[in-house]
């Protein structure tokens, strides 16, 4: 049985201390790892005969918009299916240059999942066969779950924070 | 508030009764569109939780063929109404445009709940959904709610067999001026 001691264990004897901020949210083992390296993170994950992380279950981005420098973080989740265990690893990219390396060649289940996180946050994922967007009207010029757009029009006076739990006599 | 009528059998025009048989007065137009009126096909065509309330008015328990809706048709070409049950996303709405362009005439048009009249809970802070469906192709009747109920749809869809008795709807204005 697979624990997460040991796939930590393995990953810094492979890659030593590039690896950082190795966390267990719930349970689940979570490290980042640098943008350049994604591809041999995941290669090592996938190759290796007692790790053995085969499916990606999914990827998606994140927008830090006050983290300078690594504004965009793309989270890979992936699960070795025998030993039904599951890890978390994110790659950080600046937003003006948000390039990071396509994930479809090893699995193929990148694919849509590359196209929606170029779709909604414009990370540019080099070798990507079709990057073009999936959800989105083609004509789309932004990048929408890009926090430069507010969740809510600042404008509006009919929403009372106070029935929303965010501000008010609850605070 | 004036009774419903259910206009259904009345027939547009005078029934005179005579020993052997009868006459019968009325205007082409009208005996037409009370045809028409009462054999509506409906196009499948929901894009979210309001198909699930079309679905329970077609089926058993609300059935709407009672009415002449008689069976929903798959394609756009056996259609006659389109029910836009649910969203319109900027994306759908060049698909719904050509669904209504492929329908024969004569095509009608129902909004069925809060997002196909206006966009409903996605009016404000949006950035993919149509606000009203009427942006995109005439509309001939809208029914609130979110979703409507069966009865809700049902009442809009003998509304919309009053208005074209009438020669009311949008397509029926449009071809008549010309």
């Amino acid at each position: 049985m697979l624990t997460n001691e040991q796939i930590k264990n393995k990953l810094i004897e492979k890659f030593g201390d590039v690896l950082t901020d190795f966390s267990e949210p719930y349970g689940m083992l979570t490290f980042e790892a640098p943008k350049d390296l994604n591809l041999k993170v995941m290669q090592f994950l996938y190759d290796d005969a007692e790790l053995g992380f085969q499916f990606l279950t999914d990827l998606q981005a994140v927008h830090y918009p006050h983290d300078k420098g690594r504004e965009l973080a793309v989270v890979y989740h992936l699960h070795n299916l025998k030993d039904n265990v599951r890890i978390r690893f994110k790659v950080f990219t600046s937003i003006e240059q948000p390039d990071v390396f396509t994930a479809t060649k090893l699995y193929e289940a990148a694919n849509w999942m590359e196209r929606e996180t170029y779709d909604f946050f414009g990370v540019n994922f080099i070798g990507h066969p079709n990057l073009k967007r999936v959800l989105n009207v083609d004509e789309m010029d932004y990048f929408p779950m890009r926090k430069e757009f507010p969740l809510e029009d600042q404008t509006r006076v009919d929403k009372d924070d106070e029935m929303f739990g965010r501000g008010g006599s609850f605070n | 508030m004036s009774e419903q009528v259910n206009t259904a059998q009345q027939f547009p025009g005078q029934v005179h009764d005579l020993p052997g048989g009868g006459i019968v007065l009325s205007k082409l137009d009208d005996v037409i569109n009370w045809a028409r009126s009462n054999s509506l096909w409906p196009l499948t065509f929901a894009t979210s939780c309001c198909g699930i309330e079309m679905m329970a008015t077609a089926s058993a328990k609300y059935d709407f063929s009672r009415f002449g809706f008689e069976v929903a048709r798959a394609t756009p070409r056996q259609a006659d109404v389109i029910i836009i049950a649910g969203t319109i996303v900027n994306k759908m709405a060049p698909v719904l445009k050509r669904l209504y362009d492929q329908m024969a005439d004569p095509k009608y048009v129902i909004a069925m709940g809060a997002c196909a009249i206006s966009g409903g809970p996605f009016f404000y802070n949006t950035y993919s959904v149509v606000k009203g469906a009427d942006h995109v192709i005439p509309v001939d009747v809208y029914v609130a709610g979110c979703p409507p109920r069966p009865e809700a749809l049902l009442h809009a869809l003998i509304s919309l067999q009053e208005k074209i008795k009438m020669g009311m709807t949008r397509e029926q204005i449009r071809t008549g001026k010309e």
